[in-house]
């Protein structure tokens, strides 16, 4: 159960972005998450729902994109994704393959609400 | 709407301070490894063998990690290693930061080996980078083949996988072929050790094993002289 402390961190880079953002709001955060990345999406919303309750970051919307288990063959190059931990390329049978996919953790994008699309301030350099 | 890729790895600070703890290592010549499995796998117990049979002038030491109790560092203190206790007070994992902090007032340059236990747990672990060279899983026979299956995170990012307690093999129903094929299903290319760290069989093929992890690091004024 460390879906707390990846919320946290999720939500610490939500921050970080949106400073250099301002007069914008964050509305939703893309994240990836491969099938063996041994994080459970829902215990995740529940975090990140949790600290984000009354606060506000609280109409942030969570995007979760699960990547499947995926290998690369090293005999042919065929990618393919891993069926039943199935390692054989099923292009050319090899057994030698690996795995490039499938333990993501990643924060992909932050989509913002652009509020006052003509203040200068949203633009201003820093 | 405006869209901003981001494309940071959610655990990018402790990926920050594992490659410094990486770094620092490779510096100093450490071999880091990073021991988990479930509670009661027996990483203590390997660990305890380990130390008891490396000579008292070995560069060694253990970090070991709990949720509470120091009673891990007490049983590998016997031996007269530096060992030192990470209780994480709750957390159910280490991270790069425990790890740098518990190490803050050792030397790495009177050091050729660490060892980290972490806390007993086969799935959290896996998530976190200490900046060791090799993460080592323990299973023991007790505990049921299809583990790599259910828990394949931590058996693909193991370099080795130790299977432990087959002195126990006669009273329990364990079928080590199917645990060897599985993890190897889940792990190509895994490394398999079987041991017993009560009879002390294959206790002498994991030392060969940590001795020839052990030369392959070199510290890189070495290798630039050489």
């Amino acid at each position: 159960m460390h879906e707390m402390g990846i919320a946290c961190e999720v939500l610490a880079a939500v921050r970080g972005e949106a400073k250099r953002h301002p007069g914008n709001t964050p509305r939703k955060v893309g994240l990836r998450i491969g099938e063996l990345a041994a994080v459970d999406p829902e215990a995740l919303r529940f975090c990140f729902e949790a600290i984000t309750r009354d606060t506000d970051m609280e109409s942030l919307e969570l995007e979760i994109e699960i990547c499947p288990f995926r290998f690369r063959c090293l005999s042919c190059g065929h990618e393919f994704v891993v069926q039943n931990y199935d390692s054989q390329c099923p292009q050319c049978a090899d057994m030698k393959t690996e795995c490039i996919g499938g333990q993501e953790l990643d924060v992909a994008y932050l989509e913002v609400e652009d509020h006052e699309p003509s203040a200068a301030g949203a633009k201003s350099t820093q | 709407m405006n869209r901003v890729p981001l494309e940071q790895k959610v655990l990018s600070e402790n990926d920050r301070v594992a490659a410094e703890l990486r770094a620092r290592f490779r510096e100093h010549g450490v071999l880091c490894l990073n021991l988990i499995s479930s509670p009661g796998s027996g990483k203590t117990s390997l660990l305890e063998c380990t130390l008891e049979s490396l000579p008292r002038d070995r560069r060694v030491a253990v970090l070991t990690g709990d949720i509470q109790t120091d009673n891990d560092a007490a049983r590998l203190k016997r031996f007269g290693f530096p060992v030192k206790q990470i209780t994480t007070g709750g957390t159910c994992h280490l991270d790069a930061r425990m790890v740098e902090r518990h190490l803050a007032d050792w030397s790495l340059a009177n050091m050729d080996l660490l060892f980290i236990e972490n806390v007993g747990n086969l799935v959290c672990p896996s998530s976190y980078d200490l900046g060791e060279a090799a993460k080592i899983v323990v299973l023991s026979v007790t505990e049921g083949e299809d583990k790599p299956l259910k828990y394949p995170s931590i058996f693909l990012k193991s370099e080795l996988l130790v299977l432990n307690k087959i002195d126990l093999l006669p009273y329990v129903p364990f079928d080590m072929n199917a645990a060897v094929e599985n993890a190897r299903r889940v792990h190509p290319a895994m490394e398999i050790l079987k041991v017993s760290c009560l009879t002390g069989k294959g206790l002498h093929e994991w030392l060969v094993w940590l001795e020839h992890r052990r030369r392959a690091i070199k510290p890189v004024e070495t290798e630039a002289v050489t």
